[in-house]
């Protein structure tokens, strides 16, 4: 059985996807074949510009949203910052309230901390243990200057989905014109992204999460809603991103939505079937573990774990030697002090944050890499607890 | 964030890892809500370090250091031990991340403890 199978067992997809052969295969004659400025005027400008329309097009329709509304950008970082501080500069220094909450990925907590300090609001709405907002917290932290809520789809870390259909029915039954932005960056592979069922005026997106190329993402934003754009220049997507467009990224990211939605339902299947497989085996060969994911309230992909009495990123390193990729929210592992923000925002302590392992599944892997990591895990962490001097001692 | 290939050999092989049980002293610092514990047990006769082992709670780089560290120290008088730096530390192990090197201190200041105790007891 502990043999390795592979060299390379990857159970990180909520860092990064591989690009599916067919995106790949779509995107490939759009770098040295097809290699036109989507805004040239000539045939080759105009190859390029039919392609970029196409993709847009298809995400449009899959989006439920009209092709305007798609604005290309370099991935959800990006997208995020736009969404927020292009909301926020059109107000042009009206006070302002931003909800997030605290378990936000980076790239809107960052962007949220740099508004404060230019005079914007921001509360930070706590999250239950399985890692949900509750949307009666949205509602009661809405005030008169409340312009922009800010609420992610599905959690990176955790895997847990917030009820976004709820959140911005109820808000928007307080105050119509609030705008709402959600980060779907992880919801797109396992939850319909519709913007009409969702209700969302914005939601970003980014290809290399659903096995799309990286450095390509996009921006819905609803007619009507207003943006200052962050990049000045050649005044492409209408002024509110500048910058020659990406175009085998584009395609590709065209083709990879495409793909997540039509496939969604066999891959989440499968997915939710390894990973439940994977849990069963977790707990009953590791003793004196937490499982951070909220299975019930979660997307197929995730199982985040502490290791109670082992570092996670030594774990991680362990594994990474018999060939297993996975992340952690360990503070070691990040260069900061402090452990993952989104555990200790569902009450986890610090000392047992650093203990944290998150494996997310894919729709390439199989039983046999399963069954591969359940028999090398549980060594890896008897190693560490062994080493540990605060541990059974 | 790369480490060395002796850091990783190290971390997966350590030296001198587990505790002595007559120790005549013990060190121990860190903090588990920070993530690094580390515990260095020594064996002491004639003010030479006749033997050495550690207990670590933390990364691959605090795990490295706590190795290496023991690995330099056994042999060694305790003024010698007292010499040790953390530069020395980091070039044994071929060098650590930037974000690392603090582990280093960790190592320090767990042997300088361990002395520090023996010291007071004589
Ligand atoms: C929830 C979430 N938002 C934003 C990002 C950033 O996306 P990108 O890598 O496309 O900038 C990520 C990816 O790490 C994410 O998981």
């Amino acid at each position: 059985m502990k043999k390795k199978i592979k060299e390379n067992i990857y159970f990180d997809h909520s860092a990064t996807t591989p690009v599916d052969q067919r995106v790949l295969k779509e995107m490939m004659p759009y770098f040295s074949e097809k290699y036109g400025n989507y805004s040239s005027l000539h045939g080759f400008g105009r190859e390029a510009y039919f392609a970029v329309e196409k993709a847009r097009e298809k995400i449009a329709s899959t989006l439920d949203c009209s092709k305007d509304e798609v604005i290309f950008t370099s991935g959800s970082t990006e997208s995020n910052n736009l969404a927020l501080k292009g909301v926020i500069d059109s107000l042009k220094g009206k006070s302002a309230h931003i909800i997030t909450t605290q378990i936000e990925h980076d790239a809107i907590l960052v962007p949220c901390k740099q508004l404060e300090k230019k005079g914007v609001e921001v509360t930070y709405l706590p999250v239950g243990k399985n890692g949900v907002v509750d949307p009666k917290s949205v509602v009661n932290a809405i005030k008169d200057n409340t312009v922009l809520i800010s609420i992610m789809y599905v959690n990176n870390e955790l895997g847990s989905i917030n009820p976004i259909q709820d959140i911005v029915r109820m808000a928007k039954k307080k105050n119509k014109d609030i705008i709402f932005h959600t980060d779907a960056t992880q919801a797109v592979n396992f939850l319909s992204c519709s913007v009409k069922d969702l209700g969302v005026d914005m939601m970003s997106i980014s290809g290399h999460k659903i096995y799309g190329p990286k450095g390509v993402g996009l921006l819905f934003i609803r007619k009507g809603i207003p943006i200052t754009p962050l990049q000045a220049g050649g005044h492409q997507e209408r002024s509110i991103r500048s910058g020659t467009l990406n175009v085998p990224g584009i395609v590709g990211l065209g083709k990879a939505i495409e793909l997540a939605v039509k496939e969604m339902d066999k891959n989440n299947k499968k997915i939710s079937k390894l990973r439940d497989y994977f849990i069963k085996g977790v707990l009953k060969n590791v003793p004196d573990i937490i499982l951070n994911t909220d299975v019930d309230n979660s997307v197929s992909s995730h199982a985040n774990f502490c290791f109670v009495g082992a570092e996670g990123e030594s774990i991680l390193l362990y594994l990474d030697a018999e060939g297993i990729a996975v992340s952690t929210g360990s503070a070691c592992a990040s260069g900061s002090l402090e452990p993952s923000h989104v555990l200790l925002a569902i009450g986890i302590e610090k000392e047992i944050a650093h203990s944290s392992i998150r494996f997310t599944f894919g729709k390439h892997n199989n039983k046999e890499e399963i069954d591969y990591a359940l028999s090398v895990l549980p060594s890896a962490i008897r190693k560490l607890r062994t080493m540990n001097p605060l541990y059974n001692k | 964030m790369i480490y060395s290939d002796k850091v990783i050999q190290h971390f997966k092989n350590p030296h001198n890892q587990g505790s002595i049980e007559n120790a005549d002293t013990v060190g121990e610092v860190g903090n588990p809500s920070c993530g690094d514990v580390m515990k260095i047990y020594l064996k002491i006769e004639d003010r030479i370090i006749k033997d050495v082992k550690f207990e670590t709670l933390g990364c691959a780089a605090a795990i490295a250091v706590s190795s290496a560290l023991t690995d330099m120290v056994k042999g060694k008088s305790i003024d010698e031990a007292l010499e040790i730096t953390r530069q020395q530390i980091i070039e044994d192990l071929g060098g650590l991340p930037e974000v690392k090197v603090h582990c280093s201190m960790l190592g320090i200041e767990a042997l300088h403890e361990a002395i520090k105790k023996y010291e007071k007891k004589d």
